[in-house]
Protein backbone atom coordinates (compact mmCIF):
# COMPACT_ATOMS: atom_id res chain seq x y z
CA UNK A 1 0.00 0.00 0.00
CA UNK A 2 1.25 3.46 -0.80
CA UNK A 3 0.43 6.34 1.47
CA UNK A 4 1.70 9.02 -0.47
CA UNK A 5 1.39 7.88 -4.02
CA UNK A 6 2.34 10.39 -6.73
CA UNK A 7 2.54 13.73 -5.47
CA UNK A 8 4.63 16.36 -7.57
CA UNK A 9 4.59 19.78 -5.57
CA UNK A 10 6.17 22.90 -5.98
CA UNK A 11 6.82 24.86 -2.78
CA UNK A 12 7.21 28.62 -3.37
CA UNK A 13 9.78 30.54 -1.86
CA UNK A 14 8.62 32.73 0.86
CA UNK A 15 4.76 31.06 0.75
CA UNK A 16 3.03 28.88 3.36
CA UNK A 17 1.29 26.11 2.18
CA UNK A 18 -1.33 24.24 3.49
CA UNK A 19 -1.56 20.40 3.44
CA UNK A 20 -5.22 19.30 4.41
CA UNK A 21 -7.51 16.07 4.16
CA UNK A 22 -9.30 13.59 6.40
CA UNK A 23 -7.59 11.25 8.69
CA UNK A 24 -5.13 8.63 7.12
CA UNK A 25 -4.84 10.94 3.87
CA UNK A 26 -0.79 10.70 4.30
CA UNK A 27 -1.16 14.58 5.45
CA UNK A 28 1.58 13.88 8.09
CA UNK A 29 3.21 11.07 5.92
CA UNK A 30 3.97 13.71 3.05
CA UNK A 31 5.25 16.13 5.58
CA UNK A 32 8.19 13.35 6.90
CA UNK A 33 9.39 13.22 3.73
CA UNK A 34 10.14 16.51 3.19
CA UNK A 35 12.98 16.24 5.97
CA UNK A 36 13.63 12.85 5.34
CA UNK A 37 12.27 11.70 8.69
CA UNK A 38 11.16 8.72 5.98
CA UNK A 39 12.37 7.46 2.84
CA UNK A 40 10.46 7.65 -0.52
CA UNK A 41 10.21 4.75 -2.29
CA UNK A 42 10.50 6.27 -5.30
CA UNK A 43 11.01 9.69 -6.43
CA UNK A 44 12.80 12.36 -4.64
CA UNK A 45 12.35 15.93 -3.17
CA UNK A 46 14.18 18.70 -4.49
CA UNK A 47 15.40 21.64 -2.11
CA UNK A 48 16.19 25.12 -4.08
CA UNK A 49 16.63 22.18 -7.01
CA UNK A 50 19.33 20.32 -5.27
CA UNK A 51 18.00 16.25 -5.14
CA UNK A 52 17.67 16.22 -1.28
CA UNK A 53 19.37 12.70 -1.09
CA UNK A 54 22.88 14.20 -2.47
CA UNK A 55 22.58 16.11 0.55
CA UNK A 56 23.85 14.69 4.25
CA UNK A 57 20.24 14.16 5.72
CA UNK A 58 21.66 16.40 9.05
CA UNK A 59 22.14 18.95 6.85
CA UNK A 60 19.08 18.93 5.38
CA UNK A 61 17.15 19.02 8.54
CA UNK A 62 18.80 21.45 9.73
CA UNK A 63 18.13 23.62 6.96
CA UNK A 64 14.31 22.29 7.35
CA UNK A 65 12.75 22.84 10.75
CA UNK A 66 10.08 20.88 12.19
CA UNK A 67 6.97 21.61 14.88
CA UNK A 68 4.91 18.67 16.05
CA UNK A 69 1.45 17.49 16.66
CA UNK A 70 3.23 17.09 20.40
CA UNK A 71 5.91 19.17 21.44
CA UNK A 72 8.32 16.81 22.63
CA UNK A 73 10.47 18.92 24.54
CA UNK A 74 13.60 17.66 26.45
CA UNK A 75 14.25 17.66 29.97
CA UNK A 76 15.91 20.29 30.84
CA UNK A 77 15.29 24.27 30.38
CA UNK A 78 13.53 26.37 27.99
CA UNK A 79 17.07 27.55 27.11
CA UNK A 80 18.54 23.91 27.00
CA UNK A 81 15.77 23.37 23.92
CA UNK A 82 16.77 26.35 22.22
CA UNK A 83 20.37 25.85 22.34
CA UNK A 84 19.74 21.46 21.31
CA UNK A 85 19.40 22.14 17.47
CA UNK A 86 22.39 24.70 17.13
CA UNK A 87 24.61 22.92 19.32
CA UNK A 88 24.09 20.08 17.10
CA UNK A 89 26.12 22.16 14.25
CA UNK A 90 29.04 22.48 17.23
CA UNK A 91 27.92 26.61 17.52
CA UNK A 92 26.72 28.26 21.05
CA UNK A 93 23.60 30.22 21.03
CA UNK A 94 24.60 33.83 23.07
CA UNK A 95 22.25 34.09 25.68
CA UNK A 96 20.85 37.19 23.96
CA UNK A 97 19.58 35.25 20.78
CA UNK A 98 18.02 32.99 22.92
CA UNK A 99 15.93 35.96 24.62
CA UNK A 100 14.99 37.11 21.29
CA UNK A 101 13.76 33.94 20.26
CA UNK A 102 11.83 33.78 22.73
CA UNK A 103 10.49 37.12 23.08
CA UNK A 104 9.16 36.24 19.27
CA UNK A 105 6.85 33.26 20.34
CA UNK A 106 5.97 35.43 23.70
CA UNK A 107 8.14 34.09 26.37
CA UNK A 108 10.42 36.27 27.23
CA UNK A 109 12.24 36.35 30.13
CA UNK A 110 11.58 33.01 30.93
CA UNK A 111 14.59 30.83 29.43
CA UNK A 112 15.36 29.17 33.22
CA UNK A 113 12.19 27.65 33.44
CA UNK A 114 12.28 24.08 33.53
CA UNK A 115 10.05 22.67 30.92
CA UNK A 116 8.22 20.40 32.93
CA UNK A 117 6.17 23.19 34.18
CA UNK A 118 4.93 24.41 30.95
CA UNK A 119 1.27 24.26 29.48
CA UNK A 120 0.44 22.59 25.57
CA UNK A 121 0.53 25.93 24.00
CA UNK A 122 3.86 27.02 25.82
CA UNK A 123 5.26 23.89 25.08
CA UNK A 124 4.38 24.36 21.89
CA UNK A 125 5.67 28.17 21.94
CA UNK A 126 9.29 26.82 22.81
CA UNK A 127 9.05 23.99 20.17
CA UNK A 128 8.57 26.74 17.44
CA UNK A 129 10.97 28.86 18.78
CA UNK A 130 13.78 25.79 19.00
CA UNK A 131 12.69 25.23 15.47
CA UNK A 132 13.96 28.78 14.38
CA UNK A 133 16.91 28.44 16.52
CA UNK A 134 18.57 26.70 13.77
CA UNK A 135 17.82 29.72 11.02
CA UNK A 136 15.92 27.10 8.66
CA UNK A 137 15.00 28.11 5.02
CA UNK A 138 11.73 25.76 5.70
CA UNK A 139 9.35 24.99 8.39
CA UNK A 140 7.38 22.00 8.64
CA UNK A 141 4.23 22.30 10.98
CA UNK A 142 2.45 19.01 11.55
CA UNK A 143 -1.27 20.01 13.01
CA UNK A 144 0.76 22.36 15.62
CA UNK A 145 -2.48 23.41 17.52
CA UNK A 146 -4.55 20.19 17.20
CA UNK A 147 -3.65 19.11 20.67
CA UNK A 148 -4.69 22.69 22.67
CA UNK A 149 -7.55 24.32 24.00
CA UNK A 150 -9.47 26.75 21.78
CA UNK A 151 -7.82 29.50 23.72
CA UNK A 152 -3.99 28.31 23.25
CA UNK A 153 -4.89 27.46 19.45
CA UNK A 154 -6.17 30.72 18.34
CA UNK A 155 -3.34 32.21 20.16
CA UNK A 156 -0.23 30.17 18.56
CA UNK A 157 -1.49 30.19 15.29
CA UNK A 158 -1.50 33.51 15.36
CA UNK A 159 1.52 33.30 16.61
CA UNK A 160 2.53 31.41 13.59
CA UNK A 161 1.62 33.42 11.44
CA UNK A 162 4.09 36.44 12.27
CA UNK A 163 7.23 34.22 12.85
CA UNK A 164 6.63 33.11 9.44
CA UNK A 165 6.15 36.05 7.85
CA UNK A 166 8.44 37.93 9.42
CA UNK A 167 11.15 35.47 9.26
CA UNK A 168 10.32 34.98 5.47
CA UNK A 169 10.04 31.07 5.74
CA UNK A 170 8.96 29.06 3.23
CA UNK A 171 6.14 26.87 5.21
CA UNK A 172 4.44 23.28 4.80
CA UNK A 173 2.16 23.56 7.28
CA UNK A 174 -0.31 19.92 7.60
CA UNK A 175 -3.73 21.21 9.10
CA UNK A 176 -7.35 18.93 8.98
CA UNK A 177 -8.99 22.14 9.35
CA UNK A 178 -9.87 23.78 6.14
CA UNK A 179 -11.40 27.42 8.10
CA UNK A 180 -7.40 27.35 9.47
CA UNK A 181 -5.77 26.56 6.24
CA UNK A 182 -7.82 29.54 4.77
CA UNK A 183 -6.19 32.01 7.39
CA UNK A 184 -3.04 31.00 7.51
CA UNK A 185 -2.04 29.53 4.10
CA UNK A 186 -1.19 31.51 0.31
CA UNK A 187 -2.02 27.96 -0.91
CA UNK A 188 -3.73 24.66 -0.09
CA UNK A 189 -3.24 21.53 -1.27
CA UNK A 190 -5.61 18.16 -0.69
CA UNK A 191 -4.49 14.69 0.08
CA UNK A 192 -6.82 11.78 -0.21
CA UNK A 193 -5.56 8.39 0.55
CA UNK A 194 -2.30 9.34 -0.44
CA UNK A 195 -2.63 10.96 -3.46
CA UNK A 196 -2.96 14.52 -4.53
CA UNK A 197 -6.60 15.76 -4.99
CA UNK A 198 -6.60 19.26 -5.44
CA UNK A 199 -4.39 22.34 -5.20
CA UNK A 200 -4.51 25.84 -5.79
CA UNK A 201 -5.11 29.23 -4.19
CA UNK A 202 -7.03 29.00 -0.59
CA UNK A 203 -9.76 30.54 -1.70
CA UNK A 204 -9.87 28.19 -5.25
CA UNK A 205 -10.03 25.46 -3.04
CA UNK A 206 -12.82 26.96 -0.76
CA UNK A 207 -15.07 27.34 -3.68
CA UNK A 208 -14.28 23.92 -5.19
CA UNK A 209 -17.12 21.77 -4.94
CA UNK A 210 -16.02 18.27 -2.89
CA UNK A 211 -12.52 19.27 -2.60
CA UNK A 212 -12.75 18.49 1.33
CA UNK A 213 -14.93 17.11 3.86
CA UNK B 1 12.07 -40.53 50.51
CA UNK B 2 13.30 -40.45 46.53
CA UNK B 3 16.41 -41.99 47.28
CA UNK B 4 14.99 -44.74 49.08
CA UNK B 5 12.67 -46.06 45.89
CA UNK B 6 15.55 -45.85 43.44
CA UNK B 7 18.17 -47.43 43.31
CA UNK B 8 20.18 -46.46 40.17
CA UNK B 9 21.52 -42.92 39.91
CA UNK B 10 19.93 -42.59 36.69
CA UNK B 11 15.72 -43.64 37.58
CA UNK B 12 16.74 -41.25 40.60
CA UNK B 13 18.04 -38.47 38.05
CA UNK B 14 14.43 -39.27 35.97
CA UNK B 15 11.80 -39.11 39.16
CA UNK B 16 13.74 -35.74 40.53
CA UNK B 17 13.07 -34.03 37.24
CA UNK B 18 9.72 -35.25 36.97
CA UNK B 19 8.92 -33.93 40.23
CA UNK B 20 10.84 -30.40 39.57
CA UNK B 21 9.06 -30.59 36.02
CA UNK B 22 5.47 -31.23 38.03
CA UNK B 23 6.12 -28.42 40.15
CA UNK B 24 6.75 -25.63 37.30
CA UNK B 25 3.69 -27.10 35.85
CA UNK B 26 1.75 -26.60 38.85
CA UNK B 27 2.98 -22.77 38.86
CA UNK B 28 2.05 -22.56 35.00
CA UNK B 29 -1.45 -23.72 36.31
CA UNK B 30 -1.53 -21.35 38.85
CA UNK B 31 -0.61 -18.33 36.32
CA UNK B 32 -3.72 -19.36 34.41
CA UNK B 33 -5.73 -18.98 36.76
CA UNK B 34 -4.44 -15.81 37.23
CA UNK B 35 -5.39 -14.96 33.30
CA UNK B 36 -1.45 -15.79 32.66
CA UNK B 37 -1.11 -17.92 29.86
CA UNK B 38 2.10 -18.93 29.62
CA UNK B 39 1.06 -22.94 28.95
CA UNK B 40 2.79 -23.32 25.36
CA UNK B 41 6.05 -21.69 26.70
CA UNK B 42 6.66 -23.44 29.94
CA UNK B 43 6.03 -27.00 28.37
CA UNK B 44 8.11 -25.72 25.43
CA UNK B 45 10.48 -24.66 27.90
CA UNK B 46 10.67 -27.84 30.30
CA UNK B 47 11.12 -30.69 27.09
CA UNK B 48 13.62 -28.13 25.32
CA UNK B 49 15.67 -28.01 28.60
CA UNK B 50 15.44 -31.57 29.82
CA UNK B 51 16.46 -32.55 26.14
CA UNK B 52 19.31 -30.04 25.68
CA UNK B 53 20.84 -30.59 28.64
CA UNK B 54 20.41 -34.58 28.50
CA UNK B 55 22.19 -34.10 24.94
CA UNK B 56 25.00 -31.83 26.41
CA UNK B 57 25.52 -34.43 29.40
CA UNK B 58 25.83 -37.05 26.59
CA UNK B 59 28.40 -35.36 24.16
CA UNK B 60 30.66 -34.06 27.60
CA UNK B 61 30.51 -37.90 28.18
CA UNK B 62 32.23 -38.66 24.93
CA UNK B 63 34.09 -34.87 25.17
CA UNK B 64 35.89 -35.90 28.29
CA UNK B 65 37.79 -38.98 26.77
CA UNK B 66 38.48 -36.17 23.92
CA UNK B 67 41.46 -33.92 23.15
CA UNK B 68 40.93 -30.69 25.22
CA UNK B 69 40.84 -28.09 22.22
CA UNK B 70 37.53 -30.07 21.21
CA UNK B 71 35.97 -27.55 24.16
CA UNK B 72 36.80 -24.54 22.20
CA UNK B 73 34.19 -25.66 18.94
CA UNK B 74 31.81 -26.57 22.03
CA UNK B 75 31.88 -23.06 23.64
CA UNK B 76 31.75 -21.49 20.33
CA UNK B 77 28.20 -23.36 19.45
CA UNK B 78 27.19 -22.45 22.86
CA UNK B 79 28.42 -18.72 21.73
CA UNK B 80 25.83 -19.05 18.28
CA UNK B 81 23.17 -20.81 20.05
CA UNK B 82 22.82 -18.18 22.50
CA UNK B 83 23.19 -15.42 20.19
CA UNK B 84 20.46 -17.22 17.98
CA UNK B 85 17.99 -17.35 21.22
CA UNK B 86 18.94 -13.52 22.38
CA UNK B 87 18.17 -12.24 19.01
CA UNK B 88 14.70 -14.03 19.17
CA UNK B 89 13.84 -11.63 21.90
CA UNK B 90 14.30 -8.78 20.50
CA UNK B 91 12.29 -8.94 17.23
CA UNK B 92 12.04 -6.17 15.12
CA UNK B 93 15.38 -5.04 15.98
CA UNK B 94 17.36 -5.16 12.86
CA UNK B 95 20.44 -6.81 13.23
CA UNK B 96 19.98 -8.17 15.96
CA UNK B 97 21.37 -11.62 15.80
CA UNK B 98 25.07 -10.20 14.50
CA UNK B 99 24.69 -7.39 17.23
CA UNK B 100 24.13 -10.59 19.92
CA UNK B 101 27.15 -12.53 18.28
CA UNK B 102 29.28 -9.93 18.58
CA UNK B 103 28.25 -8.91 22.03
CA UNK B 104 28.03 -12.36 23.91
CA UNK B 105 30.94 -13.66 21.84
CA UNK B 106 33.52 -11.01 22.71
CA UNK B 107 31.99 -10.48 26.39
CA UNK B 108 31.81 -13.98 27.28
CA UNK B 109 34.11 -14.86 24.83
CA UNK B 110 37.19 -12.81 25.50
CA UNK B 111 36.69 -13.56 29.62
CA UNK B 112 36.97 -16.48 29.19
CA UNK B 113 40.05 -16.96 26.88
CA UNK B 114 41.25 -14.56 29.27
CA UNK B 115 41.03 -16.52 32.48
CA UNK B 116 41.69 -19.45 30.93
CA UNK B 117 45.10 -18.03 29.80
CA UNK B 118 45.50 -16.83 33.30
CA UNK B 119 44.84 -20.09 35.21
CA UNK B 120 41.70 -19.23 36.91
CA UNK B 121 40.03 -21.60 34.83
CA UNK B 122 41.20 -25.42 34.03
CA UNK B 123 41.75 -26.34 30.67
CA UNK B 124 40.37 -29.78 31.58
CA UNK B 125 37.23 -30.30 29.50
CA UNK B 126 35.29 -30.92 33.08
CA UNK B 127 35.95 -27.52 33.94
CA UNK B 128 36.20 -25.24 31.08
CA UNK B 129 32.71 -26.05 29.46
CA UNK B 130 30.76 -25.97 32.45
CA UNK B 131 32.46 -22.59 33.77
CA UNK B 132 32.58 -21.62 30.40
CA UNK B 133 28.43 -22.20 29.58
CA UNK B 134 27.93 -20.34 32.88
CA UNK B 135 29.08 -17.34 31.80
CA UNK B 136 28.21 -17.47 27.82
CA UNK B 137 24.49 -18.17 29.47
CA UNK B 138 24.42 -14.72 31.70
CA UNK B 139 26.46 -12.84 29.15
CA UNK B 140 22.43 -14.44 26.98
CA UNK B 141 20.81 -13.15 30.03
CA UNK B 142 22.24 -9.62 29.94
CA UNK B 143 22.31 -9.18 26.09
CA UNK B 144 18.51 -9.84 26.20
CA UNK B 145 17.86 -7.62 28.81
CA UNK B 146 19.94 -4.81 27.11
CA UNK B 147 18.47 -5.23 23.67
CA UNK B 148 14.72 -5.98 25.10
CA UNK B 149 15.45 -2.72 27.18
CA UNK B 150 16.57 -0.77 24.67
CA UNK B 151 14.06 -1.61 22.00
CA UNK B 152 10.76 -0.80 24.32
CA UNK B 153 12.60 2.47 25.50
CA UNK B 154 13.29 3.60 22.05
CA UNK B 155 9.80 2.97 20.98
CA UNK B 156 8.21 4.51 24.01
CA UNK B 157 10.50 7.99 23.56
CA UNK B 158 9.89 7.70 19.64
CA UNK B 159 8.77 11.12 19.62
CA UNK B 160 11.57 13.43 21.25
CA UNK B 161 13.97 10.57 19.17
CA UNK B 162 12.99 12.00 16.09
CA UNK B 163 12.38 15.80 17.09
CA UNK B 164 16.29 14.87 18.09
CA UNK B 165 16.59 14.08 14.61
CA UNK B 166 14.54 16.96 12.94
CA UNK B 167 16.66 19.28 14.98
CA UNK B 168 19.75 17.49 12.99
CA UNK B 169 21.18 15.68 15.78
CA UNK B 170 23.58 12.55 15.27
CA UNK B 171 21.28 9.78 15.46
CA UNK B 172 23.61 8.05 17.86
CA UNK B 173 23.37 11.01 20.31
CA UNK B 174 19.75 10.58 19.89
CA UNK B 175 19.29 7.48 21.50
CA UNK B 176 22.44 7.93 24.35
CA UNK B 177 20.16 8.59 27.22
CA UNK B 178 18.59 5.45 26.30
CA UNK B 179 21.18 3.07 25.97
CA UNK B 180 22.63 4.04 28.84
CA UNK B 181 19.46 3.07 30.71
CA UNK B 182 19.16 -0.54 29.26
CA UNK B 183 23.14 -0.40 29.72
CA UNK B 184 22.43 -0.16 33.62
CA UNK B 185 19.15 -2.24 33.86
CA UNK B 186 20.82 -5.00 32.40
CA UNK B 187 23.56 -5.16 34.63
CA UNK B 188 21.40 -5.75 37.63
CA UNK B 189 21.23 -9.07 37.75
CA UNK B 190 25.16 -9.44 37.68
CA UNK B 191 25.81 -6.72 40.36
CA UNK B 192 23.01 -7.97 42.99
CA UNK B 193 24.55 -11.90 42.55
CA UNK B 194 27.82 -10.47 43.58
CA UNK B 195 26.32 -8.03 45.96
CA UNK B 196 24.35 -10.97 47.51
CA UNK B 197 26.75 -13.95 46.90
CA UNK B 198 27.33 -16.25 49.93
CA UNK B 199 24.20 -14.07 52.15
CA UNK B 200 21.43 -15.04 49.66
CA UNK B 201 22.21 -17.87 47.90
CA UNK B 202 25.20 -20.02 47.40
CA UNK B 203 25.57 -20.98 44.33
CA UNK B 204 25.98 -24.64 42.57
CA UNK B 205 29.29 -24.60 41.43
CA UNK B 206 30.49 -23.98 45.50
CA UNK B 207 28.18 -27.41 46.33
CA UNK B 208 29.50 -29.21 43.91
CA UNK B 209 33.27 -28.32 44.83
CA UNK B 210 32.19 -29.45 48.47
CA UNK B 211 30.68 -32.42 47.33
CA UNK B 212 34.07 -33.62 45.52
CA UNK B 213 36.01 -32.80 48.54
CA UNK B 214 37.61 -29.23 47.67
CA UNK B 215 38.62 -27.09 50.92
CA UNK B 216 35.34 -25.01 51.82
CA UNK B 217 38.01 -22.01 52.04
CA UNK B 218 38.77 -22.77 48.66
CA UNK B 219 35.44 -23.33 46.98
CA UNK B 220 34.33 -19.97 48.80
CA UNK B 221 36.81 -18.27 47.19
CA UNK B 222 36.60 -19.99 44.00
CA UNK B 223 32.67 -19.01 43.91
CA UNK B 224 33.77 -15.42 44.34
CA UNK B 225 35.83 -15.67 41.30
CA UNK B 226 33.34 -17.17 39.28
CA UNK B 227 30.56 -14.34 39.78
CA UNK B 228 33.08 -12.16 39.47
CA UNK B 229 33.87 -13.26 35.64
CA UNK B 230 30.19 -13.89 35.63
CA UNK B 231 30.11 -9.84 36.56
CA UNK B 232 32.89 -9.43 33.70
CA UNK B 233 31.65 -11.19 30.82
CA UNK B 234 27.98 -9.74 31.39
CA UNK B 235 29.19 -6.30 31.76
CA UNK B 236 31.53 -6.64 28.42
CA UNK B 237 28.87 -8.06 26.68
CA UNK B 238 25.67 -5.13 28.00
CA UNK B 239 28.78 -2.77 27.07
CA UNK B 240 29.84 -4.26 23.54
CA UNK B 241 26.03 -4.70 22.68
CA UNK B 242 25.04 -1.56 23.92
CA UNK B 243 27.70 0.26 21.38
CA UNK B 244 26.36 -1.91 18.43
CA UNK B 245 22.51 -1.38 18.95
CA UNK B 246 22.52 2.63 18.97
CA UNK B 247 23.24 1.65 15.40
CA UNK B 248 20.67 -0.63 15.10
CA UNK B 249 17.24 1.58 15.55
CA UNK B 250 18.32 3.84 11.99
CA UNK B 251 18.54 3.72 8.60
CA UNK B 252 21.46 4.70 6.95
CA UNK B 253 19.86 8.29 6.14
CA UNK B 254 19.32 8.41 9.93
CA UNK B 255 15.80 7.38 9.98
CA UNK B 256 14.55 5.73 12.79
CA UNK B 257 13.23 2.49 11.79
CA UNK B 258 12.00 1.41 15.28
CA UNK B 259 8.96 3.60 15.76
CA UNK B 260 5.36 2.91 15.72
CA UNK B 261 3.27 3.39 12.37
CA UNK B 262 1.79 7.04 12.06
CA UNK B 263 -1.87 6.95 11.12
CA UNK B 264 -1.74 10.10 9.05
Amino acid sequence: MRIVDDVTVHVRTGEVLAVVGPSGAGKSSFLRLLNRLDEPTSGTVRLEGIDYKQIQPRDLRRRVGMVTQTAYLFPGTIADNIRFGPAQQGSELPAKTIEELLSQVGLAGRAGEDVAHLSGGEAQRVSLARALATAPAVLLLDEPTSSLDAEAKGEVEKLILTVVRKNGLTCVMVSHDLAQAARVADRVMVLNKGKLERIGTTSEVINAEGAFR
Amino acid sequence: MLKELFASQLALGCAQAAIAALLALAVMLLARQRGIHIERETVVALVRGIVQITAVGSILVLLLRGPAWTSIFLLAAMIVAAAKISAGRSKGLPKSFQISLYAIGGGAGSVIALMTWAGAIDTAITSLVPIGSMLIANAMNTNSLVMNRFRSEVESHAGLIETGLALGADSKRTVAPYVQVSLQASMIPAIDSLRSLGIVWIPGLMAGMLLSGASPIYAAIYQFVAISMIFSSSGLTALIGSLLIRGSAFSPAEQLTLRPRPVS
